[in-house]
């Protein structure tokens, strides 16, 4: 059985660990910036993204108000190709279906095309507890699953490992799982992928059973869509007797024409790539070609849920392209295990906590994983307003009981604020005790004071300025003998700028 | 022109020398400055922390000082986001707010707009000599969309070096309350930033938007780093006769 997220500890805890690790955060650094560039690049060279970009949001926002009608028509489309169409309301159902296709094929091993959507529901626990072995074919799901891991990543589950570590897995473990890496194992990428390869193939040809996931699920053919880089996955799909695929809800794409549009957007968002090196569309059953039987397992497991909120359901546009966490200054300090869930990164903060409710600390800490600098929102091919969520499920969390101190000071805030008369007083307040403040504050203010020095308060707000300057003008204007504010007492906070500290 | 001043909560707590600075440079541009003292605070704090209530109740105080307003100025560039972007978000469909808020969203800047939509104005006199680099900010850069306007204004300026600044688009980490409830990420953040000050050689950072500055500058000051953070604003402000504070 592999590790699972359950019992995490919630964001802040865990993303603080990642930050005092340098390794961790060079490898980050590292592999985030790379595909950042790639994308930009590959963004860039089209004239018409934008509009590309608007028309997937557009065809994924009319899919979902119309999803019932969709998915019907997906269930009729599949059946009628000789499919066979399962419903499942959460992990558990789904994992009880899948385990029972498995069963019925007398089969005890299955290979996995990577999907998230298996991720998700943990059916390789489920698979495991039945007595059935589930081997993950992805190179960087491989990796994962060899080193006894967690995903990290929603395109690059392994992207907290660099080629050493990965070496150092292989090396280790691949002869637990089946044909071992050769002993002269060097970290060269292409040595490495020629280990996975040779440790697959044999797995590709034995296996009768596979398990996918699914880009995209069209509704009107019955269709399912498969977009991968490595050919592993082809293999899965077409090789063995038995194909089960797991799909959420939201991979619905009304017709083929709709594709166009998505097989654009999602290679360059995700690898940078103007286009990905494998595409593989399957409409049931076909004799003498693939499979021989074909099941599809709708997941909902907490979509319609989401689907129900006006503001948050724009997450369930997500193509898992991944461009968001790539751009992510968070994500780039913490890496995806500080999110407790196989949805990492921006998205993760505001999907998981839809899918799962914000009850539990970690889902209840995914909100503030964010500074809301809307780098995410910029590059979401499908214009997620990722910060816009955000904001709103923070609203949700602090509608919930406990955040009492929060709750307190944001009430007293608002008192103050409320008011120019009392901000005036409230600033008086404040400028007598300048002197007083301490270098290091204690307790809660003393997250900012360990890193960070804070700014010297002035002894006058702007405000008692222009009330003073407005009182002097009018008193020449009545010829009263005032001497005017000339903005001199500036020069007392003049240390607040740096460097000129002792 | 008639400019009604917003100088923002934290401006006039805790940074009043950038009010100051607005209010010289419009002035010497010929412009009248004028500040409604019922204003107090724009709510970005209350509306990105879930209090929708609160944040609402300010936003309704905000249209109510500024509403008959032909030019608001923000000298605060996360400020003017949350007025013009989330305002109507913060009011119902149909309700005054919405509709309020929505008609106001376009009299309101912030200060490079201001200066050089407005106004017209891309040489502002001013007299700055001392290298600089400029943070674009998040909501400067990613919700105004305020581009090139700023670097305009500071290559304009008489004396002054413009520095590139590496990670110029990155966050710098503040992100309001994300800086207490995210301490070490801020941190992390906040430090990478500051490495990319230090990088850029200048000896100010300037940026339009003090909250930001006060995150940077608390981490440039932590490490004795040497270099200055100033308001866009007082930079702009600054001339022979009366030099900023640097």
């Amino acid at each position: 059985m592999s590790r699972t997220f359950v019992g995490m500890p919630d964001f802040p805890t865990a993303a603080a660990g990642a930050t005092h690790d340098p390794q961790l955060r060079h490898n980050l650094r590292e592999a985030t910036h790379t595909i950042r560039d790639k994308r930009d690049s590959a963004v860039g060279e089209l004239d018409d993204w934008a509009q590309l970009r608007a028309a997937g949001k557009a065809i994924k926002d009319r899919t979902l108000r119309h999803l019932d009608g969709y998915l019907e028509q997906l269930e009729s489309a599949v059946t009628a190709a000789g499919g066979t169409v399962h419903w499942a309301a959460d992990a558990e159902e789904a994992n009880a279906i899948v385990t029972r296709l498995v069963r019925d094929t007398g089969e005890r091993e299955v290979v996995k095309v990577k999907s998230m959507a298996t991720q998700e529901i943990e059916l390789n626990n489920a698979l495991d507890q039945a007595g059935i072995t589930a081997y993950e074919t992805d190179l960087a799901e491989l990796i994962v699953q060899l080193g006894d891991d967690l995903p990290s990543h929603i395109l690059v589950p392994a992207i907290h490992r660099n080629r050493a570590e990965i070496r150092e897995i292989f090396l280790r473990t691949m002869a637990d799982w089946g044909v071992p890496a050769p002993e002269n194992l060097s970290d060269q990428p292409a040595a490495l992928a020629e280990a996975a390869r040779v440790h697959l193939r044999r797995r590709f040809l034995d296996t009768k059973v596979a398990i996918s996931g699914a880009n995209f699920a069209v509704a009107d053919t019955g269709t399912l869509v498969v977009l991968e880089s490595e050919g592993n996955g082809r293999m899965c799909l077409t090789l063995p007797e038995t194909l089960i695929s797991v799909v959420g809800i939201e991979k619905i794409v009304p017709s083929w024409s709709d594709l166009e549009v998505f097989l654009q957007l999602l290679p360059r968002s995700s690898t940078g790539e103007r286009m990905n090196p494998y595409t593989s569309t399957w409409t049931g059953p076909t004799d003498g070609d693939g499979p021989r039987n074909f099941h599809l397992v709708l997941l909902d497991n907490g979509r319609t849920n989401a689907l129900a909120d006006e503001v948050g359901r724009q997450a369930l546009r997500c193509i898992r392209c991944s461009a968001c966490l790539n751009i992510c200054p968070v994500y780039e300090r913490t890496g995806g295990h500080a999110y407790g869930s196989v949805y990492p990164g921006p998205i993760g903060a505001i999907l998981n906590p839809q899918l799962h409710g914000t009850s539990d600390p970690v889902d209840a800490s995914l909100p503030y994983a964010s500074s809301l600098c809307g780098a995410c929102y910029e590059v979401c091919p499908v214009a997620i307003d990722i910060p816009e969520v955000l904001v709103h499920l923070r609203e949700r969390v602090v509608s919930e009981p406990g955040h009492a101190a929060e709750k307190a000071t944001m009430g007293a805030a608002g008192w103050v604020l409320n008011d120019g008369r009392r901000l005036g007083l409230a600033q008086r307040a404040i400028g007598a005790a300048r002197s007083m403040v301490p270098r290091h504050i204690p307790g809660p203010p003393s997250a900012w004071t360990d890193t960070r020095d804070l700014p010297d308060i002035p002894e006058k707000s702007f405000r008692q300025w222009w009330r003073k300057r407005e009182k002097a003008q009018e008193d020449e204007t009545t010829g009263a003998r005032q001497p005017r504010e000339d903005g001199a007492e500036g020069r007392q906070r003049s240390d607040r700028r740096g460097g000129e500290r002792s | 022109m008639r400019i009604a001043l917003f100088v923002t909560c934290v401006n006039d707590t805790l940074f009043p020398d950038t009010g100051r600075a607005v209010v010289r440079l419009l002035e010497r541009l010929g412009h009248e400055v004028v500040f409604p003292e019922a204003q107090t605070c724009c709510g970005q704090m209350h509306y990105n922390s879930g209090y929708r209530r609160d944040a609402q109740r300010l936003a309704v105080r905000f249209v109510e000082t500024f509403g008959d307003a032909d030019a608001v100025l923000v000298p605060s560039g996360s400020c003017a986001a949350m007025i013009r972007d989330n305002y109507t978000r913060l009011g119902e469909a149909g309700s005054p707010l919405g509709r309020e808020a929505g008609a106001l969203a376009p009299r309101v800047y912030d200060l490079t707009e201001l200066l050089v939509d407005v106004l017209g104005v891309t040489d502002v006199g001013a007299y700055f000599p001392h290298t600089v680099t400029y943070h674009p900010t998040c909501h400067g850069l990613r919700v105004l969309g305020l581009g090139e306007r700023p670097y305009t204004l500071l290559r304009a300026v008489r004396g002054l070096e413009l520095r590139d600044l590496g990670g110029a688009a990155e966050c710098c980490g503040f992100g309001g309350t994300f800086a207490m409830k995210n301490a070490e990420v801020s941190s992390a953040m906040g430090w990478d930033k500051a490495r990319n000050v230090a990088g850029s050689g200048a000896e100010v950072l300037c940026a339009a938007d003090n909250s930001c500055l006060m995150h940077i500058g608390g981490v440039l000051n932590r490490q004795r780093s040497g270099v200055r953070v100033m308001h866009l604003a007082e930079i702009l402000a600054s001339t022979e006769e009366e030099p900023a504070h640097t």
